[in-house]
């Protein structure tokens, strides 16, 4: 199994009629088990990308091989959860297979079996994106997609999420694409970095993290950070606090 | 408590106004009471409020099934809606007694033409609002059942449904206050039974305290069929939203 992805170019057309660029050739590999991060301003059109890669949008030019007929899990942005169904109900609705063993060993990594059931309503941000999370890990995805699964939460909060995410990717030989604008989370996670280029997105660079995310050193990560930061806008400190 | 007050100011504004007016006009309640049991005895009663509530509940069935199909077609389809719309908008001003008397004049003085008269008269307020909510379907939760795959049947179950279900809520209790005031009108026109029917002859004969006796019993129905069922579904319908403070 594996994703290829040839974007020629995207283009919106908007209410008054004038055409956008969106993305202007982004081409990349990923092999099962590996965790792609896509990288990039807000705005670049990673959304988009995303839209395109899961089937959303057939509206573009190029070419996109995926694992035909195997389930895909995706966390939007927002966690578009079904309002009127409790957080259980939730993730049973996409996951019929899923069994109660799988499932309380997701609400558990997730910290969310106190809240099984709730409804989205009650649940603050972070909350409704975990049960996103045991949503999209719960069909057992051969193609997984997050899109900025951190976004919009405290530091502490992010952080362990992250490991949450970091602990229920492993032992999993799915396809992983995430999309994030915070290099650090990027790098903790990814094991292969596209740096995208601000709209039209392009790919500035690719870069494979050779050593495997449970080992890597905080002062390795630090290296990588810089290095991404260097080649976004040779500026480190300007992005730094991001 | 204050909706017991409020029913004996009711009263209490009633019996003052017989009393002004005059027992011929406006019979006290006592007289209507006992018009009431005595209509309820004899059977009379409950068997033409039976026969209206049975033609509420066909032309309320037919009319909302019928109409929330339309209306959730229109609302997701352009041409439907671009093809439907000149005739919506000339059922929803037609006037109801123009529908009833063509009804008996094409269909006979039938229980067919009546039933089919009030339905359509309902129909074009249920099309509309269901196409109202059709048309506010949240797109991001369609991709997301596109996205995971859920079965057709899932979706419309578990994602648009839910969605549809306070327009379905108001068609129904804006449709079945419509359907109460039609029937009556298309009973007295051409059935021989049915609390329309009885108030026509009651009026025939001047039979004040007859007259109300069914129309208040008729209200009566009409309140604890909101109270017991409208009500309660709609609660239920709406139990995943935070309670306002």
């Amino acid at each position: 199994m594996r994703l290829e992805v040839e974007i020629a170019s995207k283009t919106f057309r908007n209410a008054a009629g004038e055409q956008h660029d969106v993305i202007a050739g982004v081409s990349f590999a990923l092999e099962a088990g590996e965790v792609g991060v896509l990288v990039g301003p807000s705005g670049c059109g990673k959304s988009t990308m995303l839209r395109i890669l899961s089937g959303l949008d057939p509206d573009f030019q190029g070419r996109i091989s995926r694992p035909v007929g195997a389930p895909i899990g995706f966390v939007f942005q927002e966690p578009r959860l079904l309002p009127w169904r409790s957080v259980e109900e939730n993730v049973r609705l996409v996951a019929p297979q899923a069994d109660e063993a799988k499932l309380s060993v997701l609400f558990e990594i997730l910290e969310l079996n106190a809240h099984r059931n709730h409804f989205p309503g009650e649940l603050s941000l972070g909350l409704a994106r975990r049960v996103a999370l045991a949503r999209a890990f719960a069909v057992e995805p051969a193609f997984l997609i997050l899109d900025e699964p951190l976004a919009s939460l405290d530091a502490a909060l992010a952080a362990r999420m992250r490991d949450q995410i970091s602990i229920l990717m492993d032992n999993r030989s799915m396809i992983t694409l995430l999309v994030t604008h915070d290099v650090g989370d990027a790098v903790r996670l990814g094991d292969r970095l596209f740096l995208l280029s601000p709209r039209p997105a392009r790919v500035l660079a690719e870069l494979p993290i050779r050593t495997p995310r449970g080992a890597r050193r905080d002062a390795e990560i630090a290296a990588i950070k810089l290095d991404v930061m260097r080649r976004i806008n040779g500026d480190p400190s300007a992005r730094e606090s991001a | 408590m204050p909706r017991l007050l409020s029913f004996a100011v009711l009263l209490a504004t009633w019996w003052i106004g017989s009393l002004v007016a005059g027992d011929a006009k406006l019979p006290p309640p006592p007289t209507v009471l006992t018009a009431m049991i005595a209509e309820a005895r004899s059977g009379d009663l409950f068997f033409h409020l039976g026969v209206t509530l049975a033609r509420v509940a066909l032309a309320f069935t037919l009319a909302m099934s019928l109409g929330a199909a339309i209306g959730y077609l229109m609302g997701r389809v352009r041409l439907a809606d671009r093809l439907g719309d000149p005739w919506l908008i000339l059922l929803l001003n037609l006037p109801a007694l123009v529908v009833i008397v063509l009804a008996y004049i094409w269909a006979g003085l039938t229980e067919v033409a009546a039933i089919a008269a009030i339905a359509i008269n309902k129909l074009p307020t249920a099309v509309v609002t269901l196409r109202e909510g059709a048309r506010a379907l949240d797109a991001a939760l369609d991709e997301m059942a596109t996205v995971f795959a859920l079965p057709r049947w899932k979706k419309f179950r578990h994602v648009i449904l839910p969605q549809l279900s306070p327009y379905i809520a108001a068609a129904a209790r804006s449709g079945l206050s419509l359907v109460w005031k039609i029937v009556l009108v298309a009973e007295l026109l051409g059935r021989p039974n049915g609390v329309g029917f009885e108030i026509g002859v009651a009026f025939q004969l001047f039979d004040i305290p007859r007259l109300l006796a069914y129309s208040l019993s008729f209200a009566a129905v009409v309140l604890l069929i909101e109270t017991l069922l409208v009500q309660p579904f709609e609660a239920r319908l709406s139990r995943w939203r935070p309670r306002a403070a």
